[in-house]
């Protein structure tokens, strides 16, 4: 590989929703900061919104406010939210989505010129094209530069300040050593680390984008920054094969949750995201499956609109009706859970950060996905922090200059990748233990095989197997770029693994179903469990820090970092 | 499931391999689909080709009965092409400054 050297005044690493829109951020704002954007696709169509989404899920509607959406998440979350952060967040959620609509956002309006609303917190828009937008509203900012299918791998760190990142060019033999006063993390959450869904051929039809890794958490792990809630796991509920989507069907043309016998089973086991879930797994273990949503009956009309909204954002599923020749009113809706991701966005695992979105190392911020604590963002939560992330880092680079990244330094990242395209005849190859990784999560770790739950004895055996893994996983041999980066990806993914189980082990309760059931501690304990568990990896072993609830009414600082 | 691309159609512009998120087509003077397993199937690179190149179908494993699919667009209009095994092709337009009903 070639070295390259660069130098900005903020890096953003990671062009999704968050990492765009931060840029967008500091460019409207400051228009003489120096921004890069490292990608390890293309900002065009990479992350999430690469298909296009199909509603705003998070807008604070008429008669509603801001708090309003903070005790929502609270509950929905059983009470393990940050409050601050989702106060910050839904105060800003209004004003990023008038943005998104300036960039050319389609959002459905009434006569009057007032969003239609969809339920208590949703839009209705056509967000197909809603990558694109942000895209072209980052190129027009004459300070940013953006680098695309440059991925990643690690941060440069010294006495707990960053200091830049490392990563290479998945196309060209490019290694690049980037310095910068100040780096936000953007690259979403972690896909892969349980079997999925569907095995075979079509492993990669997965709900969340199987190219985001979880590396923003591997290389906070790696550089010593805190972790919190990683065990709340996220698993969706989808339209069975295509993992498509269910909220346009359950809430456009109300279709309720049923079983195989035609009961509506969803009241029986409450309406929070992960009850929702563990509904579904108890009708099938109770050989009530196949579980649906109750779409026969619904008009003609209904059935073209539904055809259109899912090519919109996930067209799958509107090839498997047309293909299938049955119209969902003229038949139900086959759904199943999905594998457990880590999503910050939906969740709350990620990184631990202030109210500002400051980590526990200074002067890296996260946002989006990658960020804990506050759970039900999605895109217009990914935007507000994305731009709160940006005014943050512009404030800390007021009174932070650049320090420098020693050759040493360089040298050991440069050649910890230049050994694996050195190398030739490693045993085995990337996919072999990618399945191997996947295969012991699903069975000891609490996949789909064992119905998500899991005891103690389990996550112990995965954590052996996992870091038995992580070894082989330095043996690979890389044949060109593209390779190198499923290898760093395998990695990313068993550290993540590694905290994950970690998280699993130290929650001794079950809090949610499906997202965290633990069968040696199946009932809720407030008393010892009330708070968040984050973690923190200490010379090579991750240590577990129990940290006290924080509300809304408080500006959190870190004021037990180094 | 996954996409295959139609080298005859195919007129080398690369825009397909340049958006794709995963990294996974490949440019040999025509595009090619150098990953077909780790295909997410977004449709992106189907929406980016003008050349109507690019087709879309489910796996046998999720269902998938062979149909191929492409887009073509015209202004505001994305039009969403099926070709069926039988020979028949369906089409869906949509508009593009239409919200979802949903
Ligand atoms: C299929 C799907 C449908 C959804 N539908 C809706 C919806 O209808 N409404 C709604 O409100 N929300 C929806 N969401 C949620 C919402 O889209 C996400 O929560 C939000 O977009 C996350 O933004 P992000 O910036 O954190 O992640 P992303 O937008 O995914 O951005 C992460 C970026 O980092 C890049 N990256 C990853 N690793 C690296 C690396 N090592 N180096 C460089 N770059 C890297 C990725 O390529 C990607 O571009 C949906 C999510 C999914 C997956
Ligand atoms: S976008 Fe279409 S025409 Fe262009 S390279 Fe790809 S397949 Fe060929
Ligand atoms: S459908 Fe999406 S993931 Fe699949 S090849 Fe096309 S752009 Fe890539």
């Amino acid at each position: 590989m070639e070295l390259q050297k660069l130098s900005t005044d903020v890096l953003i690493i990671g062009g999704g929703t968050a990492g765009c829109y931060a840029a967008i951020t500091i460019g409207e704002h400051s228009p003489d900061t120096k921004v890069l954007i490292c990608e390890k696709a293309n900002i065009r169509r990479s992350g999430c919104l690469a298909a296009g989404v199909n509603a705003l899920n998070a807008y604070i509607t008429d008669g509603q406010t801001p708090q309003d959406y903070v005790d929502y998440a609270r509950k929905d979350a059983e009470g393990i939210v940050r409050g601050d952060l989702l106060l910050t967040m839904s105060e800003k959620l209004n004003a990023v989505t008038e943005h998104l609509e300036r960039l050319g956002l389609v959002i459905l309006k009434d006569e009057k010129g007032k969003y239609v609303t969809r339920g208590k917190r949703n839009l209705k828009i056509n967000g197909e094209n809603i990558k694109p937008l942000l895209a072209d509203a980052v190129y027009s900012m004459k300070n940013v530069t953006v680098l695309n299918h440059v991925n990643m791998t690690d941060f440069s760190v010294s006495e707990n300040r960053i200091k830049g990142a490392f990563g290479f060019n998945v196309r060209k033999e490019i290694f690049y050593s980037i310095t910068a006063k100040a780096v936000i993390i953007c690259t979403g959450g972690a896909a892969g680390l349980y079997q999925p869904n569907n095995t075979g051929f079509s492993r990669h039809k997965m709900w969340y984008p199987p190219f985001n890794t979880g590396a923003g958490y591997a290389m906070g792990i790696r550089a010593g920054a805190e972790m919190t809630t990683f065990e709340m796991r996220f698993i969706a509920l989808r339209c069975k094969d295509t993992i498509a989507p269910t909220g346009t069907l359950a809430q456009g043309v109300s279709a309720k949750q049923i079983n195989a016998q035609g009961e509506v089973y969803e009241d029986k086991y409450g309406l929070t995201t992960s009850q929702r879930v563990h509904g579904t797994v108890m009708e099938n273990i109770n050989g009530r499956g196949p579980c649906y949503l109750k779409t026969e009956g619904i008009t003609s009309e209904q059935d073209d609109a539904l055809l259109r909204a899912y090519l919109n954002m996930s067209p799958s599923q509107t090839i498997k009706w047309l293909e299938s020749g049955k119209m969902p009113s003229q038949q139900n809706v086959e759904i199943e859970g999905t594998e457990p991701y880590i999503v910050g966005g939906h969740t709350a695992s990620g990184y631990w950060v202030d109210t500002d979105r400051e980590t526990t190392i200074h002067g890296l911020f996260a946002a989006g996905d990658v960020a804990g604590g506050c759970p039900q963002k999605y895109v217009t939560g990914a935007l507000a922090e994305g731009s709160i992330a940006a005014q943050s880092a512009l404030r800390y680079i007021d009174s932070h200059d650049f320090s420098g990244i020693s050759d040493e330094e360089i040298s050991r990242h440069f050649w910890e990748a230049e050994k694996f395209l050195d190398r030739d005849n490693a045993p085995f190859d990337c996919e072999q233990l990618e399945e191997a990784m996947q295969t012991v999560m699903d069975r000891y770790a609490g996949g789909i095989r064992t119905n998500y739950r899991y005891n103690e004895k389990q996550l112990a055996a995965a954590n052996e197997r996992i870091s038995q893994i992580e070894k082989l996983a330095e043996t690979l041999c890389a044949d060109d770029m593209h390779e190198l980066m499923s290898i760093y990806e395998l990695r990313e993914r068993l550290t993540v693994c590694k905290s994950l189980i970690a998280h699993l082990a130290a929650r001794k309760e079950t809090r949610w179903h499906s997202f965290a059931e633990n069968l040696d501690y199946p009932e809720r304990d407030d008393e010892n469990y009330l708070c968040y568990i984050n973690s923190r990896l200490e010379n090579g072993r991750i240590r577990i820090i129990r940290r006290r609830p924080v509300k809304e009414d408080e500006h959190y600082e870190h004021n037990d970092r180094q | 499931m996954s996409i295959m691309i139609d080298s005859e159609k195919c007129i080398g512009c690369g825009r397909c391999a340049e958006v794709c998120p995963g990294n996974l087509i490949a440019m040999d003077g025509k595009a090619y689909m150098k990953y077909p397993k780790d295909c997410w199937g977004c449709t992106s690179c189907i929406k980016e080709c003008s050349a109507g190149a690019v087709k879309f179908f489910l796996g046998a494993d999720m269902g998938g009965m062979g149909s191929l699919v492409h887009t073509r667009q015209q202004g505001d209009i994305l039009t969403w092409v099926m070709e069926c095994p039988d020979g028949s092709v369906k089409e869906i337009h949509i508009n593009r400054k239409e919200s979802n009903r949903y």
